[in-house]
């Protein structure tokens, strides 16, 4: 296990400095962030300034290198719009998109693991068609235009949830459950998979024999079987989650990291956005790793294997 | 089935009869077998049509403004009118012809970005696996990179700094989705060289080239296939987003994206303006995922059997 641990923190922390230097090298991709970062009829002695000030007249890398250093320090760089730090500001946005990712896979972990279960041992039931409709559904409305059509109908002609803002404690339901619904999808189709391999194992039949009543069988039996796939599923749709939100929270005006982003892209200030884009990188980089662990702790096969 | 026809004799009309009706039933059977992949196409086939003939299936142009007409409502609303099917925006442009138009931005956007995708990721893919060694790992490290990452941050953060062009959209959505061509490619390729046939390929002394192109290449095209219609279902959803944030291609250029962020903006008093180029999203890409369920299964025969 520790063997396997001390392997996936190194691949781990590989791919974040993978992830630095991506995203250094984007803002520098057209060659000149200074003309990206201002406004068209800035003079060019402002721009020669502009460039002095954020030391873009330096050799690439030493940029870089500083730019490095002082990542690892957690200064992340400045703000153009705030002007100031642009860490602190990606901070403060952290617990709304943490609230609204987490209430979006609570729904879909509710809804889309028990619909799964009743539809892998019913196949072709009207559960089961009803829950591949869901997946399908999932996987073909735009999330965005979803939230546009739910605001017009549950929020202004129906007036059961705010339009938007996180003001109110139902504020959270329409959004969390647009950003679900692609995920609820993805748990249903696996654990209605998993469901149908476990079915026709035999300490399934000896329960069913056995007289047991069949909910007691899907959560006793079926349900410690199916979790095992489904744990290395979560944590990675919870990155997905945090870093999927930009429109959802844009659309419900959502106080979050993905309605700064979207604010911070009007104001074309780059520091901002590339703090948020390598913040959240890591913070995902960092579930994934977690959920690694943990896959391997419940399944020996897993750190054992290879 | 046809084989009651094999007869002699009297009535063998009848017979012919019931073997045609039987022909059909068979071929019914089989298409309500292959529903998904039949509706799949259907749809796919249509938005196509729309694209390719819009000029002829509207009398309007995309970009043609009748402020005399503007913000009309659909035909099957009080004060719409079969001149404008769909209705009409703000400027009084026809939502009908938008939308046919706007497949053409839509769907060749995320056809030659698949394209492109599946092209650089076929070959990274087929290198690492083929070639092996250092050269896997310094093909397939970027590829886990990209694979590892919040996606739609990072094209939103591609597309704002490279500037909003159709050329643009089209090879952004090219170049970041090729890792997963390059993951599923190499995953195949190691697959498919440790199976018999080319082990005896190679022991009746085939050529790499002859190997790659004739053993490996035809049991690639079945997931590729598969993975480009998902892909492009996907790449519908992101140009979309990216319109949805004036981050796609430029505003005049009518796609699907830009007509709901200007859409957007009326929606509680003209919301069709909204809930029309939404619809066509959800319709195209509702086909190509039917159609992505159906090549999996048909390309893989052993996944046919189980949950059907």
């Amino acid at each position: 296990m520790l063997k396997y641990s001390f392997r996936k923190v190194g691949q781990s922390l590989l791919l974040a400095m993978g992830v630095l230097i991506l995203a250094f090298a984007m803002v520098r991709m057209t060659g000149d962030p200074a003309s990206l970062m201002m406004s068209r009829n800035a003079s060019a002695e402002e721009r020669e300034a502009f460039r002095e000030v954020m030391g873009f007249n330096r050799p690439v890398l030493v940029q870089f290198g500083d730019w490095i250093t002082h990542v690892f320090m957690g200064d992340f760089g400045d703000s153009l719009h705030f002007r100031e730090p642009a860490l602190p500001l990606v901070l403060q946005r952290l617990p709304a998109t943490i609230r609204l990712a987490a209430t979006g896979l609570a729904f879909a972990i509710l809804i889309g693991i028990p619909l799964g279960l009743i539809a892998g041992f019913r196949a072709n039931s009207l559960v089961d068609f009803f829950g591949r409709l869901i997946a399908l559904l999932g996987q073909s409305i735009p999330n965005f235009w979803l939230g546009l059509i739910l605001i017009l109908i549950f929020a202004q002609r129906l007036g059961w949830f705010p339009v938007f803002g996180a003001d109110k404690p139902e504020s959270v339901v329409l959004p969390a459950f647009v950003l679900s619904l692609p995920v609820m999808g993805e748990l249903l189709r696996l654990t209605r998979s998993a469901a149908l391999e476990v079915r026709n194992e035999d300490f399934v039949r000896t329960a069913f024999s056995k007289g047991l009543h069949r909910y007691a069988i899907y959560i006793q039996h079926v349900l410690p079987n199916v979790a095992i796939s489904l744990v290395s599923v979560i944590g990675v749709e919870f990155g997905y989650m945090l870093g999927g939100s930009i429109y959802i929270e844009t659309v419900f005006a959502w106080p979050g990291m993905g309605q700064l982003v979207g604010q911070a892209l009007g104001w074309r200030d780059f520091p901002l956005v590339q703090t948020i884009v390598v913040f959240t990188s890591l913070v995902v980089l960092g579930l994934n790793l977690l959920t690694d662990l943990i896959y391997a702790l419940i399944d020996p096969r897993i750190r054992h294997g290879k | 089935m046809a084989n009651k026809s094999i007869s002699h004799g009297a009535d063998s009309r009848l017979e012919i009869e019931s073997t045609f009706k039987d022909r059909l039933s068979y071929l019914g059977r089989l298409l309500w077998r292959d529903r998904t992949g039949v509706v799949g196409i259907l749809i796919f086939t249509t938005v196509v049509i729309a694209a390719v003939f819009a000029e002829f299936l509207t009398p309007y142009k995309p970009l043609d403004q009748d402020l005399y007409a503007s913000k009309m409502p659909p035909m099957w609303e009080e004060e719409g009118s079969p001149e404008h099917p769909l209705g009409t925006d703000n400027l009084g442009r026809d939502m009908m012809a938008r939308i046919f138009y706007g497949a053409r931005v839509s769907l060749g956007v995320s056809f030659f970005g698949a394209i492109i995708a599946a092209i650089l990721g076929v070959v990274l893919g087929a290198v690492a696996a083929y070639v092996g060694g250092r050269w896997d790992e310094i093909i397939m490290a970027p590829v886990n990179l990209v694979l590892s990452l919040p996606y739609l941050l990072f094209v939103v953060f591609i597309a704002s700094v490279l500037g909003s062009s159709l050329l643009n959209v089209i090879l952004i959505f090219g170049v970041t989705n090729s890792p997963i061509f390059a993951r599923v490619t190499r995953g195949e390729v190691l697959k498919i060289r440790e199976s018999a046939y080319v082990e005896s390929a190679i022991s009746a002394g085939a050529r790499w080239w002859r190997v790659l192109l004739f053993h490996v290449m035809p049991n690639l095209v079945g997931p590729l296939v598969t993975l480009i219609s998902f892909q492009i279902s996907a790449m519908i959803f992101y140009e979309a987003g990216l319109g949805f944030i004036g981050l796609s291609v430029p505003p005049t250029v009518p796609s699907w994206g830009n007509m709901l962020s200007e859409g957007r903006r009326y929606i509680s008093s003209y919301p069709w303006l909204t809930t029309m180029p939404g619809l066509a999203i959800m319709y195209t890409s509702l086909g190509m995922n039917l159609l992505g369920d159906w090549l999996r299964d048909v390309s893989d025969p052993r996944t046919r059997r189980s949950g059907r």
